[in-house]
């Protein structure tokens, strides 16, 4: 089935198949891979997105769901002239490892940044509970979310 | 497979009733793992997204109408003074990702023993509101659910919303887990406090074939603990020991009784 | 908001460096394995034994290749090579011919245009089972029959001749006079449940047919040549048409050292002609690679009334699952570090792995030394109790230090600061209790919202472990780097350096540039993509050895491009290079004897690495759930070459320990395993993981390139025992065995 959406800005058509997340659709017909797919059952946040403005799991959302809406992923978060300030404090903090929930965290820091400026820790902690981390321990994801928030 | 997207809820109720064994899709949380593991191919998947008729909830008459699509964000965001343990209850809905997408018409549709809406609902004795080609019928949220993962909706008809009465009773939810966050309920217990009707009310969750509604008068909260504790059938499975959920029922109800009185 | 200010781009040696693949990583343009497509691309889909053992017979593809999409449907039958394959020993069939022998097992592989076009042939495949009684416990697998007749581990010359049943190694080790008594005796038995690594890149990779019967493997892997290795005799291809090149990883810990999907997508590619991907689901991943190894220990520890350890006695007993994988190293290790960093001098330490229907096992962070580490902590502290002396205090008393000599006869030279970390920790302060009332996610139990302070009690826990760095036991361990030193137009040098050493998500690419730059004395320097066809082996990105192994090989490369741009006269004409390769060795090692387990030469390690912790926790003592507090650890680092990227692995790695205290264990029932999913088996999330506050002990290794020390593991190695001592604390229970569930701390 064909479905139409706007991924960053732009617009895209699929065919997708109808058992397809919008995940699968993201990653595998639209070219932007940057969400990543590590549980495919909502427990880990790596493939964070951004679908009319809400943090979702893509793998959660039937690609067909999408259709008529519109999609921020972690390709779509930097302004032109360079990394989101979420981006480049978790490469300055040292929160980067393996990298591989690093999208999604990057999405949900961004996400919490945007609707709280100044989180608290409890807050910072809560609103990144969904995000699994298996290198960093999280110490420096929390330094890396307090740094960009520092800098806004 | 195919989806089919209605736009109006007369719309989802004609092809609800015309592909019987369609899937309600809405915030996708269990569908999609179903999906995504392999576990079920439904031939149709009916995806009620775009239904802004189950959205939301209002006030009609001192009575609250949750519509099936309210998530867990919004439980959690508009809810906290009307339905309180419905709202503590959202919290601990897996993620903030899950809260923004998961529905109450969801925990319903499903069923599961584990739903964390569930046993605040039942404390708050809300009625489930389900509309197909016959009309509109309520019932109770006790006898919509029937067993483990199954529930009381007919093959053609679609949970449009559910019905609470806010009893104003001090009530409260807890969920036990063996991870601070992130955990399908080993036990969960919602309770409330009715000085108004001077009873209690407690409904446990993951302690049985579904979610259930044990009552006891206000005088009798001494005992209470181990009656709800004794009401349980709970079973031995991958999350958690039968004697452990029972266990947990007896302490979650005994603080939960003092949160409540205090 | 703007961005903060980009600093330490070009780091030499000990500076807190920038990852060069970080801002790609925060963007998603960073490529993983599962990321890859080429044109014309089928997916792969592995048909795996629904039994956990069971004798195979017909297989039957007649329906499923005639589905739609599909392209390949292929069983042993259509493996050209070798049928068999092992990290060590070629024990494991590449697709399952005469029987399975765990739950998951490859047995036919599909390749089709759509994953869902595999997975529904897939499901056509009719395979004929007839199931057999599973081996699955490891203590009665000693006297049943044999899962592998053959005894594949069996290598008399080198190791003890065990008689009993599927033995797949076992290490007895007699040090001094075990028969020597103490005043006081303490003994316990632990036990471990099966840990998995959880990386979250589930194993992945893309496989491309070169049109001339090679092919090109693009996969996330921790050791590219040993891979090709196994792949090639597979293929019935000579090595060099069998190039394998490293895909983004997406961790590993031990996970990725043995094959996944290399040979299978190799066979469907070369069948097709057509790239092959295969991206393994998370239920997958957790059949698809070997765990960490659940264990069964008892320990007897024989102490004077001074606190001084005179004997130990430790029986090690590890359950390997079916094939082999790095399970002889893995028992090794178990023997080798069961007394714990303390000097004894009598032991008799016995231990054993052994084959079973279980999940199979292998190398996971630690391995070998988490396992007795939990239970060697626990002994410490039953030893303490017992002598009324500080749990502290039992330790410095009977600290391993250099000129010591090891149950298995070596004596530790170089570095080894074990008093001092075990100091450095014990003087970190401890955080006062936090004032109620507080949110319910600082309390037990979290967002589960189940207590305002009824029923809280603090426990706080020391504990204390090491490890070997490198690989032992006189395995020929080495490193290539290559590098390539040239002139740009305008006549400025340049360095381009080729290294096979994975990435993981250690930094280790970091350390590689960080060296070159400090040797070539130069910031203009780029590593390669790691690959088998363009230098020689760097080893595995596992056992510590990465940091040490790179350093050396990749100072080697740089000082002989130095030498030879010297003797060129210090400059190089556009267009001129100069290229060297270079491989280094650390010191040599040597087995241990297999009648007596001591060392045959000067050592069976190359070097040590030690760390010391203390956790603090809060148990809800009515529910038994957890809020680990606050952790300190001070920890041996030889030198850190980028401080920052240490202070990361030790937070990780105590992540990684805390989960196997708290809550993460793959759990099965007659084999099959039950909680294949990131629903059921837990790893500690924002809300389970304290602050770490820890402490850098620096003391350079003399052996090492620059003195530093592969850092990855002992933070891992000594959480378990940590946190697990504070919930004794907190409890007043044994808790003798991880993880510790609730019913276990409320004594259900």
């Amino acid at each position: 089935m064909r479905i139409e959406l706007t991924v960053n800005g732009e617009r895209h058509e699929a065919d997708v198949w109808a058992g397809e997340s919008l995940l699968f659709a993201l990653r595998e017909r639209l070219g932007l891979p940057g969400s990543k797919n590590a549980c495919e059952q909502g427990e880990c946040g790596s493939c964070s997105v951004l679908l009319d403005g809400t943090l979702v799991c893509a793998c959660l959302v039937l690609a067909a769901q999408a259709d008529g809406h519109e999609v921020v992923t972690v390709e779509g978060l930097a302004p032109e002239d360079g990394p989101h300030p979420v981006q480049e404090a978790f490469v300055q903090a040292g929160a980067v490892q393996c990298g591989f929930c690093t999208p999604g965290l990057v999405v949900a820091a961004a996400d919490l940044l945007a609707r709280t400026p100044d989180p608290t820790d409890d807050e910072l902690r809560e609103a990144l509970s969904g995000n699994l981390c298996r290198c960093t321990g999280y110490a420096k994801i929390f330094d890396a979310v307090r740094l960009a928030a520092g800098a806004s | 497979m195919d989806v089919l997207t209605p736009r109006t809820l007369d719309e989802a109720l004609r092809l609800r009733a015309e592909t019987a064994d369609a899937w309600p899709i809405q915030g996708g949380t269990d569908v999609m793992v179903e999906l995504n593991f392999d576990r079920a191919r439904p031939r149709v998947v009916l995806n009620l997204n775009e239904v802004a008729e189950l959205r939301g909830f209002a006030r009609e008459n001192g009575t609250l109408r949750l519509g099936a699509g309210l998530t867990y964000t919004e439980c959690r965001r508009e809810l906290g003074e009307t339905l309180p343990a419905l709202a503590e209850a959202a919290r601990t809905v897996g993620s903030p990702q899950i809260q923004n997408r998961g529905t109450i018409g969801g925990n319903l549709g499903t069923a599961s023993p584990a739903g964390d809406a569930l046993p605040p609902l039942l404390v708050e004795e809300a009625e489930v509101e389900l509309a197909g080609p016959a009309g509109r019928r309520t019932l109770p949220l006790e006898e919509f659910l029937v067993g483990p993962k199954q529930n009381a909706l007919a093959e053609d008809e679609l949970i449009v919303a559910v019905h609470v009465r806010p009893s104003g009773a001090r009530q409260t939810f807890m969920k036990v887990g063996p991870r601070n966050a992130m955990v399908i309920a080993v036990a969960s217990l919602a309770l409330a406090v009715d000085r108004e009707r001077g009873e209690i009310r407690a409904a446990y969750g993951s302690a049985g074939p579904v979610p259930r509604l044990v009552r006891a008068p206000l005088d009798e909260a001494d005992g209470f603990p181990d009656r709800v504790a004794e009401a349980a059938s709970p079973i031995d499975d991958v999350r958690g020991t039968a004697a452990y959920r029972r266990h947990a029922l007896r302490v979650l109800t005994a603080r939960a009784l003092e949160r409540c009185a205090a | 908001m703007s961005a903060p200010a980009r600093k330490l781009e070009r780091g030499r040696v000990g500076e807190a460096v920038r990852r060069a693949d970080g801002i790609p990583k925060t963007t998603g343009e960073f490529a993983y394995a599962s990321d890859l497509q080429a044109a014309g691309m089928l997916w792969g889909h592995t048909v795996r034994s629904p039994h956990a053992h069971a004798r195979v017979g017909e297989i039957d593809i007649s329906e499923a290749v005639t589905m739609p999409g599909v392209h390949a449907v292929l069983t042993h039958a259509d493996v050209p090579g070798t049928k068999l394959y092992g990290l060590e020993y070629a024990d494991q069939p590449v697709l399952a011919f005469d029987r399975v022998r765990y739950y998951g097992e490859p047995v036919a592989l599909v390749a089709a245009e759509h994953p869902e076009q595999a997975r529904r042939a897939a499901e056509k495949v009719r395979v004929e089972y007839e199931p057999l009684e599973p081996v699955v416990d490891m203590e009665r697998a000693l006297e049943q029959d044999e899962l592998h007749p053959d005894r594949p581990t069996h290598e008399p010359d080198h190791y003890r001749d065990d008689p009993r049943a599927n033995v797949v190694r076992s290490i007895l080790i007699r040090h001094g006079d075990p028969d020597t008594e103490g005043d006081v005796v303490v003994t316990g038995e632990y036990e471990l449940g099966i840990q998995d690594q959880a990386f979250l890149g589930p194993e992945s990779g893309l496989a491309v047919p070169d049109g001339d019967g090679g092919v090109d493997i693009y996969v996330a892997t921790q050791w590219l040549h040993v891979d090709r290795a196994q792949v090639a005799p597979c293929l019935d291809l000579p090595p060099e048409q069998v190039r394998i090149h490293l895909a983004g990883v997406g961790g590993a810990f031990g996970g990725r050292e043995d094959l996944s999907m290399q040979i299978h997508g190799a066979l469907l590619a070369l069948h097709t002609n057509r790239p092959v991907k295969i991206v393994y689901t998370r239920e997958e991943s957790f059949v698809g690679h070997v765990h960490r190894h659940p264990a069964r220990i008892r320990m007897e520890h024989r102490a004077n009334r001074d606190g001084k350890l005179v004997c130990v006695h430790a029986r090690v007993l590890l359950d390997g699952g079916a094939y082999a994988s790095s399970s002889t190293a893995v028992v090794t290790n178990a023997s080798s570090f069961a007394c714990g960093p303390y000097a004894v001098a009598n032991a008799l330490v016995d231990a054993t792995v052994v084959y079973t229907n279980n999940p199979p096992c292998g190398a996971m962070r630690g391995f070998g030394a988490v396992q007795v580490c939990f239970a060697h902590e626990a002994q410490m502290d039953k030893l303490a109790a017992a002598l009324e002396l500080d749990p502290v205090e039992l330790r410095l008393r009977n600290a391993l230090a250099p000129g010591d000599v090891m149950p298995n006869g070596q004596k530790v030279t170089g570095s080894l600061p074990v008093a001092d970390v075990i100091r450095r920790c014990a003087e970190l302060t401890v955080p006062e209790p936090e004032p109620l009332p507080r949110d319910s996610l600082r309390l037990p139990g979290g967002s589960g919202n189940v207590t305002r302070g009824e029923g809280v009690k603090r426990g706080v826990g020391f504990a204390l472990g090491f490890k070997n760095l490198c690989y032992s036991h006189g395995f020929d361990d080495y490193c290539a780097a290559r590098v390539r030193l040239f002139a740009g137009a305008d006549g400025a040098l340049a360095a381009e350096v080729h290294c096979a050493a994975a990435e993981v998500g250690q930094g280790v690419v970091g350390v590689i540039t960080q060296v070159a730059r400090t040797e070539l004395e130069l910031d203009d320097v780029t590593l390669a993509p790691g690959t088998t066809s363009t230098v020689d082996s760097a080893g595995s990105a596992s056992a510590s050895r990465m940091t040490w192994m790179v350093s050396g090989a990749v100072a080697e490369a740089c000082r002989a491009a130095r030498g030879e741009l010297g003797a060129r006269g210090g400059t190089l004409a556009p267009g001129e290079e100069i290229d060297v390769e270079k491989v280094y060795r650390h010191p040599q090692t040597w087995p241990l004897d297999p009648e007596t387990g001591q060392v045959t030469g000067e050592r069976a390690h190359v070097a040590f690495i030690c760390s010391a912790m203390r956790a603090v926790v809060e148990v809800d003592t009515d529910l038994g759930l957890t809020r680990a507090v606050w952790i300190g650890t001070a920890q041996d680092v030889g030198r850190a070459v980028n401080p920052q990227a240490v202070l990361g692995q030790i937070e990780g790695g105590t992540a990684q320990g805390l989960g196997l205290a708290l809550m993460e264990e793959i759990q099965t029932r007659d084999g099959l395993i039950t909680n294949a999913s990131f629903t059921d088996y837990l790893i500690p999330t924002t809300l389970d993981m304290p602050p770490v506050d820890a402490v850098l002990v620096e003391e350079p290794e003399p052996d090492a390139p620059y003195g530093a020390k592969g850092v990855g593991e002992p933070p891992t190695v000594v959480a378990t025992a940590a946190v697990a001592a504070a919930l004794r604390d907190a409890t007043g229970r044994d808790l003798t065995r991880v993880p510790v569930r609730p019913d276990d701390l409320i004594g259900l």
